[in-house]
């Protein structure tokens, strides 16, 4: 069975993947999908700790993990949802096109 | 009877009331204007005499007068308070009644006389103003209280005399007499300031405590003023300048012949009985202060009163033997009487002023009512070269002015006759000098010789307005009723009045003196009285007998011969004519003076001030650029810098909000790492 660390290691790198595509993309849904890599890759860091914690009989975590994803389905349904809303309304998706928050 | 008294300020009160009413509804009807104002000074009158009543046979008979003050605190000024009020006393209430009935007649007079007058209410309104003005002067107890008096009475004559204001020689007579009468007002204001610090009180009677009673008359006699002169004789100069001014003496006489420029009743108030007659009222007044004042013989001012009024008396008579105004030729025979007034009470005394004021009174009344009478008849003319033969037209007037020409010359046994004696009396025996005497009897005859000249120019002879332009003008007629009934009642006066005073029964004499009345039928047979009398006979007589030879009708026809006086002495009659040149000689040197004064102080203010003040300009605007210089290159410079710099800052931060979300995200996630970073630096 591989280390705690590998896990974390692989988690952190995909946490800085789905960062970079959440701070570099262009496009409002790929940025969406940036932020499901980051959230995917806490639940990774939540399944092994878990595992690899003092009570790996207890469930906890696996339950948590369950609870994230269903936020995160719901989140998502949101986010597309605002994103064609937007798009529609801007005619893009581009969200550096959409700049009516500026100070 | 006794408390008058209490009620004496109804007597000036009700004509000031008359013209409050008067001056506040000035589109009354005629009637009932002259109802007001002649109403509220009959009431006045009634009053007068009703005082007068009081106060006759009131005199112990020892040289005390009886008299009755009401006196009441004005105003307080810190711890001292100014007292007014008012005194009844011989003088008062003769002078009181004088001024309420002539200025009765003369109201009466004026309803017929102004009646086509448009500004019937204001003349009215002004005449009542001008009587409550006098009345008040005459029952005066106080210096202060006169002084106020007197200058509304020369605020009113100023009213009066540019009565007719469309009229510019009428506006320049009326500034004259102001400015006038103001330079005499100055002596008698500085010497008003000078009692009230000298003695504490101004007023002038106050049991035992007024300026002009004992106790203050020893203490004011002990100080002296300037040059060793004692402060009484101080200050009777000073009022005796204010009463030159007020009384028309020389030199200060100027005023008073251009007064004529107002309408006619208003000279017959003037000169007869109010606004002249108050320099006299005024002497008669202090006389117990004015005469402690003669110790010091060079100083003393009684004696320069006498000197004053013998001269003026014999400058007026010459100056009216050559004027062909008929109101001119009164008002010097005016200044001429008013010179006898102040002889009078230089020489003699009150009583004897106060004589020849009254007879004066009426008969100065008289003969300006008569003259207005001619006037209003003739339209207007007022030459009397140009009048002439009115005796058959209007025979009234022409009767009632000659009782008022003789009296005025000097008839024996009518008023002025016995006035003028006193007065003449009393200077022949005054001792500094017999010169005085000598030129009332010249004055006298020549007073004589003008009135007999006018009498002759108007009343007999051709009418010559007639003959001239025989279409325009109609017959002159008499007047009516209302015009000629004031002129009997004061030709009455003028007749009569005299016999209160004849040196054998010196009725008013010891009235005013408060003295017991002697019947001393044998003075008049004294060598010195019956000798005088019959020398101011013989000289009235020579004098209307040498007009009469002169001016004769059936030896010179005035429209068509040069005057005889002219012809027989030319030069002296040039010098009279033109009122030898007082007029042009205050034009040559007073008016030059002060022009001349005016150029300086314009030079003055050009050349100095001017310079001064643009020197000040140029001094602060340098001081200006200078703070400019600081304000911009030290406050204004580093408040810039600061605020650019903010403004920089301001800007680079406005960069970041820049709306993208992700930049926001990355600066988000660079400061979590370095948060992180420096965390983990701290932990390690």
């Amino acid at each position: 069975m591989a280390s705690l660390s590998s896990y974390l290691i692989l988690s952190a790198l995909l946490f800085c993947l789905g960062l970079s595509a959440v701070l570099i993309r262009r496009n409002a849904i790929l940025i969406l999908a940036g932020i499901e890599l980051m959230l995917n890759a806490a639940n990774l860091n939540f399944i092994a700790f878990w595992r690899f914690g003092p009570h790996p009989e207890s469930l906890d975590g696996l339950l948590f993990v369950l609870f994230s994803i269903a936020i995160a389905a719901a989140e998502a349904a949101v986010g597309l949802a605002l994103v064609i809303a937007v798009y529609r309304h801007h005619r893009t998706a581009d969200p550096n096109k959409i700049r009516e928050l500026k100070g | 009877m006794k408390d008058i008294v209490h009620i004496l300020w109804l007597i000036p009160l009700l004509p000031l009331l008359a013209a409050g009413a008067l001056a506040l509804a000035p589109r009354l009807g005629k009637r009932s204007v002259s109802f007001l104002a002649v109403g509220a000074l009959a009431a006045s009158c009634v009053l007068s005499v009703l005082a007068l009543w009081a106060t006759l046979g009131e005199s112990e008979g020892e040289g005390e007068v009886w008299r009755q003050t009401v006196n009441f605190p004005w105003f307080s000024m810190g711890a001292a308070f100014m007292e007014i009020g008012w005194v009844l006393d011989p003088l008062a209430a003769v002078m009181a009644a004088l001024v309420s009935f002539v200025g009765c007649m003369i109201f009466l007079f004026s309803v017929g006389y102004m009646a086509s007058d448009k500004q019937y209410a204001r003349f009215f309104c002004l005449m009542s103003f001008f009587a409550a003005a006098m009345l008040g002067l005459t029952i005066a107890n106080s210096l202060l209280l006169l002084f106020i008096c007197w200058e509304l009475v020369g605020a009113a004559s100023y009213l009066l005399i540019g009565f007719w204001t469309r009229k510019p020689g009428a506006a320049a007579a009326a500034k004259k007499a102001f400015i006038v009468t103001r330079i005499g007002d100055l002596g008698f204001f500085i010497g008003m300031l000078w009692l009230s610090s000298a003695s504490g009180t101004l007023l002038f009677y106050d049991e035992g405590k007024g300026c002009l009673e004992e106790s203050a008359l020893t203490s004011l006699g002990a100080q002296t003023a300037l040059f060793g002169l004692a402060v009484p004789a101080a200050l009777t100069w000073l009022v005796l300048w204010g009463a030159m001014g007020k009384s028309g003496q020389a030199p200060l006489h100027v005023w008073l012949p251009d007064a004529m420029e107002g309408p006619t009743p208003v000279s017959a108030l003037i000169h007869a009985a109010t606004m002249v007659a108050a320099g006299i009222f005024l002497l008669a007044r202090i006389y117990p202060l004015a005469s402690i004042a003669g110790d010091a013989v060079s100083f003393d001012p009684l004696a320069a009163a006498a000197w004053i009024g013998s001269l003026t008396a014999l400058f007026g008579a010459i100056v009216a033997v050559a004027q062909t105004d008929i109101k001119r030729i009164l008002a010097y025979s005016t200044i001429s009487q008013l010179g006898y007034m102040m002889l009078g009470l230089g020489a003699g005394g009150p009583a004897t002023a106060m004589f020849h004021l009254l007879t004066h009174a009426f008969f100065k009344a008289l003969l300006f009512l008569g003259a207005g009478s001619v006037i209003h008849a003739c339209r207007g003319e007022q030459d009397i070269r140009r009048l002439g033969g009115l005796r058959p037209c209007m025979p009234f007037t022409f009767a009632c002015y000659a009782v008022g020409m003789l009296a005025l010359s000097g008839f024996p046994l009518l008023s002025g006759f016995w006035s003028k004696d006193a007065v003449l009396h009393e200077a022949g025996a005054w001792n500094p000098s017999q010169l005085p005497f000598f030129f009332g009897l010249a004055g006298a005859f020549l007073t004589a010789f003008y009135m007999s000249r006018q009498m002759v120019y108007v009343f007999f002879g051709e009418n010559r307005a007639r003959t001239e332009n025989r279409q325009s003008s109609t017959r002159p007629k008499e007047n009516d009723a209302m015009m000629t009934l004031p002129l009997l009642v004061l030709a009455a006066g003028a007749a009569l009045l005299g016999f209160i005073g004849t040196p054998a029964l010196p009725a008013f004499q010891s009235y005013l003196e408060g003295q017991a009345l002697e019947t001393s039928a044998g003075v008049l047979w004294e060598a010195k009285t019956l000798g005088l009398l019959l020398l101011s006979s013989v000289i009235a007589l020579a004098g209307i007998f040498f007009g009469w030879l002169l001016y004769r009708p059936s030896r010179f026809h005035p429209a068509t011969q040069e005057d005889p006086l002219r012809r027989m002495l030319p030069r002296c009659y040039r010098w009279a004519e033109n009122q030898f040149f007082v007029d042009e000689l205050y034009q040559r040197t007073v008016l030059r003076g002060l022009r001349f004064l005016g150029d300086l102080a314009e030079i003055v203010d050009r050349r100095m001030w001017e310079r001064a003040g643009r020197l000040c300009a140029a001094f602060v605007r340098g001081i200006a650029w200078i703070a400019r210089l600081a304000d911009e290159g030290l406050a204004n410079a580093g408040l810039d810098r600061f605020c650019l710099s903010v403004r920089r800052i301001a800007a680079l931060l406005a960069k970041i909000q820049n709306g993208r979300i992700q930049s926001y995200l990355k600066i988000a996630g660079a400061s979590l790492a370095i948060v992180a970073l420096v965390f983990a630096w701290l932990r390690s």
